[in-house]
């Protein structure tokens, strides 16, 4: 597990030279599950919109599989589709659930996929609403539609933002033991961003805290929750930040 | 019993149908990746693109006929040039290319409005499974296809109706350029009241039963 899959380095981001993030360094290992937290507007969202090359940072550079991209250089279609994202708010298609599912699949020129999509649908709880227009779904069978048309694509990283927030615990329960699962059973690298400190301890191995746009500290799940170097991260873990 | 009065109706049904549904796909195949294009992209100019296409969308179909009446005339920049391409005056060819101008705007327009009401968020996230630009686009539209059929549907509504162009480039020969409205016109003219309320009528019937088959086309999206 000490093969990195992501090195950001120097890295700011700007939106109407309002600065809204600048990791000097960040290393996300192959196979490892870290997760991104923050007070809201700390720039989470931002920084994987960044790994999902869906953005140019303003400056520095991301290292992904070996080749280093930049403000100048963008990824080949072939690099860019090895990595996905579930967002925080999931705009589905106004197509049925299957094909929603199945949508990324096709865009790649894949047609004869049933029997995975079949899977997929099944694995996530809605095989029962293959053919239920997507728009009528409720949140939480949307987010897990989401999440199916993302981890169907077996990306060698997938990004999820917020991928419980509101929902019951049965659908939380059940989206982190998928995402745990694909960790395990295909090694896929997950960089998690949640509001929820004990979903990141449950899951994560490594848990980054970002702060106004800087990460503050990176540390193996346990130090971070019961030794950190940060006051910081202290206070963030109890509940006690002041911002 | 219409066509027993006038045997000369169907073929002014017809040309009606030929002229507007020629030049409707000609604007469709202009207009929507036109629109699609202005509402998706931003380049430089693009303001100032929108106002023109804004205007074009309120041009006076007699300005429009006015306009091609002197590109196509013998001296004008296009007749002059005896090309095959080039439709001649008093042609059905003539009717077809007035009809585009007017046409290619509505559709344009209305196919910008649509798809720039398409969540911002969407093509970011078809892009983040994997959309090329272009493959992002399409969805932009599929998702919009509600508001393009609206668009197909505004064009056709401002062709088939217009007489100014029709009139001016097309001279509305008897068997040649006559179309449904320019044969109202003259009907009136002429005092014939009853052929022009029938020619009346079927026009509202031709429009009316275009629309619902362009709404079948639409299909589910208005209903989800
Ligand atoms: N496209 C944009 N244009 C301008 N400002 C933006 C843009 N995207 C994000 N921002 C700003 O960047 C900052 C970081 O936003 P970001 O969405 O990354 O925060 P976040 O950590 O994900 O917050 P939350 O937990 O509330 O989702 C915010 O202040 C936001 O307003
Ligand atoms: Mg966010």
């Amino acid at each position: 597990m000490s093969e990195t899959l992501y090195e950001l380095r120097g890295i700011t981001k700007k939106y109407d030279k309002r600065s809204v993030l600048r990791v000097d360094e960040l290393d996300i290992e192959r196979g490892e599950i870290l997760a991104l937290v923050g007070p809201s507007g700390a720039g989470k969202s931002t920084l994987l919109r960044l790994l999902n090359f869906l953005e140019t940072p303003s400056s520095g550079s991301i290292r992904f599989h070996g080749e280093i991209f930049d403000a100048a250089r963008q990824p080949s279609l072939d690099i860019r589709r090895r990595v996905t994202t579930v967002f925080q708010r999931p705009v589905l298609l106004r197509r049925s659930v299957r094909a929603n599912v199945a949508y990324g699949l096709r865009l790649r020129g894949e047609r004869d996929a049933d029997a995975r999509i079949d899977e997929t649908l099944a694995q996530v709880g809605l095989a029962e609403m293959a053919h239920q227009p997507a728009r009528t779904l409720s949140g939480g069978e949307a987010q897990r539609v989401a999440l199916a048309r993302a981890m169907i694509l077996r990306p060698d990283a997938l990004l999820l933002d917020e991928p419980s927030a509101n929902l019951d615990p049965y659908n939380v329960g059940l989206i982190e033991s998928i995402a745990s699962d694909l960790n395990q059973e295909q090694g896929t690298t997950i960089v998690l961003v949640t509001h929820n400190i004990f979903q990141a301890r449950r899951l994560a191995h490594r848990v980054a805290l970002l702060l106004e746009g800087r990460i503050i500290e990176v540390a193996d799940v346990e130090r971070f929750f019961t030794a950190p170097s940060d006051p910081r991260t202290r206070a963030f873990t109890r509940g006690e930040m002041i911002y | 019993m219409i066509v027993s009065r006038d045997p000369q109706l169907t073929e002014i049904v017809l040309l009606s149908l030929q002229v507007s549904g020629i030049a409707l796909l000609f604007s469709t195949l202009i207009g929507v990746p036109l629109g699609a294009l202005m509402g998706l992209s931003r380049f430089a100019g693009r303001r100032f693109a929108i106002v023109l296409l804004y205007t074009g969308m309120g041009f006076p179909p007699v300005v429009v006929g006015l306009f091609v009446y002197l590109m196509l005339s013998r001296s004008g920049p296009l007749g002059s040039l005896h090309a095959a391409w080039i439709p001649a005056l008093f042609t059905p060819g003539a009717m077809v290319l007035a009809q585009i101008i007017i046409a290619v705007p509505l559709v344009a327009g209305f196919t910008m409005a649509a798809v720039m009401g398409v969540d911002r968020n969407l093509r970011q996230q078809v892009e983040s499974l994997g959309a090329t630009s272009w493959q992002s686009a399409m969805a932009a539209i599929t998702e919009a296809r509600a508001g393009v059929i609206v668009a197909i549907i505004a064009g056709f509504g401002g062709i088939i109706s217009e007489v100014g162009a029709v009139m001016m480039v097309g001279g509305n020969i008897e068997g040649k350029t006559r179309v449904l409205t320019t044969a109202i016109v003259l009907e009136t003219r002429k005092g014939e009241f009853d052929l022009a309320i029938a020619l009346g009528v079927i026009l509202l019937s031709l429009t009316f039963l275009s629309n619902v088959v362009m709404l079948r086309l639409q299909g589910g999206t208005i209903d989800d």
